[in-house]
């Protein structure tokens, strides 16, 4: 679970931040700075590859305890191509994931977002709520697996649930944070131009808030995701998280290893989303950390 | 709404909203804009402001120095509607906007919606444009805030003030942040400005030397009080070295407790 400063979000914004930020100058020029993020990136992840099927072809491990990757590129194709009795297909699966992620997630970010204003608007607020999610925050999210299944059931309910207690507090907290961080100033401003309350957190407290916020949402949505693999591995007869479970029993360690592989990519495509996101929401600030 | 009588003093929360006049005009040069009289305001055992009288016309450019804890901004935040904590009878007839000594330009709004942020009316686009025009930065408009000069920004701000169409304008030292050339030219943008809308200016700043080339009225702000007053009625553009304008110095300077005698 996430114990999340205040401050470090901020931190971790900025450096996100520069990272988008260097394909202009300052002065909107054009002039391209050495891009660092191309295909060097690469470099490392392919070489570890390579490795790895080293490693299995020359036998120093077993294929059953550790599949060569191509193995594990075939047994994909497998998946994906035949509807197995044990496993369906993997475009089945990665669905009723999807599903159970977006659900769960859009449920959870509701209440974090309309929590963390009711907390960050009024002093009130935050005496009502904010407690109750500190509290909330130091739990043990995967300890609550047994209560849930004791509540709710072992359906589809208290699945989303885990997924949406675990996105709801990253993006309360750093929303939170955010509200409460925006320079007090500037809602003087405000005051001084006139503003109604609402426009004033339309205008000031909202945009104030949101490189916070966006810190908050990368948080949870890895949270969600990894809450999504944790609720799919119980009692599930359908998703990502089953055919592990069906993998284990059949001691296909190469079908692990597709699945594991669908969640990183899901988790990067993700993260490559949110930058998006956040490239075009904090334009205004790209040219200052560009300098 | 556009006064505000006297009695036991309410401040208005927000004073752009509240008193909305379509436009300046229907006070007359000279009319009283700010009349106040026994402004208390403590914080704690300190007394900042007591008993403090001040009166500004409209087309008046007056300055308020003193030394810092003097109490000057609190007067200015009092007039702008910022401080619920003031005592006293303070009238104020007409609009009231302010620009502050960071030009306080919200960083994710583009320049004009800076300056156009708030205005009720049916064209907020073209006077803001307008405003812009005249404080020189008609093509900055689509410019992010970060992107400017510190002078830019801050001519923003005065633009963002002067589109509400202020009978009384606010300067909390607009300028202390900003270089020497830099400020000589905003000193000739804002008599410039001053001189074609001729709202009631009160300038804080806490340099002599910008109160005498601006303002017609010098106030010395002292034990919370307006300790002293010096009318400057000099043209403009003023000479920085006429005599008048020296011999003026020298007393602000003893006024504000400043030893001339050791360093000249």
């Amino acid at each position: 679970m996430s114990t999340t400063n205040p401050r470090s979000p901020a931190l971790g914004a900025v450096s996100v931040g520069a990272s988008r930020a260097r394909e202009r100058a300052p002065d909107g020029t054009g002039v391209r700075r050495r891009r660092l993020s191309g295909w060097q990136r690469l470099i490392s992840p392919v070489a570890l590859l390579a490795v790895w099927q080293l490693v299995s072809v020359a036998g120093l491990v077993s294929a059953r305890k550790l599949p060569p990757p191509t193995q594990v590129v075939s047994t994909a194709a497998t998946l994906i191509t035949t509807n197995s009795a044990a496993y369906g297909t993997l475009q089945h699966a990665l669905l009723a994931s999807l599903e159970r992620m977006l659900l769960g997630f859009a449920l959870g970010a509701t209440v974090a977002l309309v929590l963390a204003l009711v907390s960050g608007l009024s002093q009130a607020g935050e005496e009502a709520v904010d407690p109750l999610m500190q509290m909330v925050r130091t739990l043990p999210l995967f300890g609550l697996v047994p209560v849930f299944i004791v509540w709710f059931g072992i359906g589809q309910l208290p699945k989303l649930l885990l997924i949406a207690l675990g996105a709801a507090i990253p993006l309360y907290l750093n929303t939170f944070a955010g509200i409460r961080g925006v320079d007090g100033k500037l809602a003087e401003l405000g005051q001084v131009l006139g503003l109604s309350r609402r426009e004033l957190i339309r205008h000031v407290v909202l945009p104030g808030a949101l490189p916070e916020m966006l810190v908050g949402l990368r948080q949870s949505l890895g949270v969600a995701w990894l809450s999504l693999v944790v609720a799919e591995q119980l009692n599930t007869n359908s998703g990502l998280g089953f055919m592990i479970d069906q993998a284990t029993q059949f001691l296909q360690n190469d079908v692990i290893f597709v699945v594991l592989l669908v969640y990183t990519i899901l988790g990067l495509l993700t993260d490559w989303l949110v930058r998006r996101v956040e490239r075009r929401a904090l334009a205004w600030r790209r040219g200052l950390l560009a300098a | 709404m556009a006064s505000r009588s006297s009695g036991s003093l309410t401040l208005p929360r927000r004073p752009g909203r509240e008193r909305s006049r379509p436009a300046t005009g229907d006070l007359a040069d000279g009319a009283p804009v700010v009349s106040i009289s026994g402004l208390r305001r403590s914080f704690g055992n300190r007394v900042v402001l007591d008993g403090l009288d001040l009166e500004i016309r409209r087309g008046e450019f007056v300055a308020l120095i003193g030394r810092s804890g003097s109490g000057k901004s609190t007067l200015l935040r009092g007039l702008a509607g910022l401080d619920p904590g003031l005592e006293g009878d303070m009238d104020l007839h007409g609009t009231v906007s302010m620009a502050f000594q960071g030009a306080r330009l919200l960083p994710w709004k583009r320049v004009l919606d800076n300056v156009r942020l708030g205005l009720r009316r049916p064209d907020p686009d073209d006077v803001a444009r307008a405003a812009l025009a005249e404080v020189g930065l008609q093509e900055h408009h689509d410019a992010w805030p970060m992107t400017l000069s510190g002078g830019e920004a801050q001519r923003v701000s005065l633009a963002r003030a002067l589109v509400r169409e202020p009978d009384l304008m606010l300067l909390d030292e607009p300028f202390g942040a900003l270089d020497a050339l830099t400020r000589m030219s905003m000193h000739r943008l804002v008599t410039g400005l001053w001189n074609r809308h001729r709202p009631a200016v009160l300038l804080v700043t806490h340099d002599v030397d910008e109160a005498l080339t601006l303002a017609d009225r010098v106030l010395v702000l002292a034990n919370g009080r307006i300790a002293h007053q010096a009318t400057v009625s000099l043209e403009r553009p003023r000479e920085r070295e006429h005599p008048d304008l020296i011999s003026l110095r020298n007393r602000l300077l003893v006024e504000l407790g400043v030893d001339t005698k050791g360093t000249s």
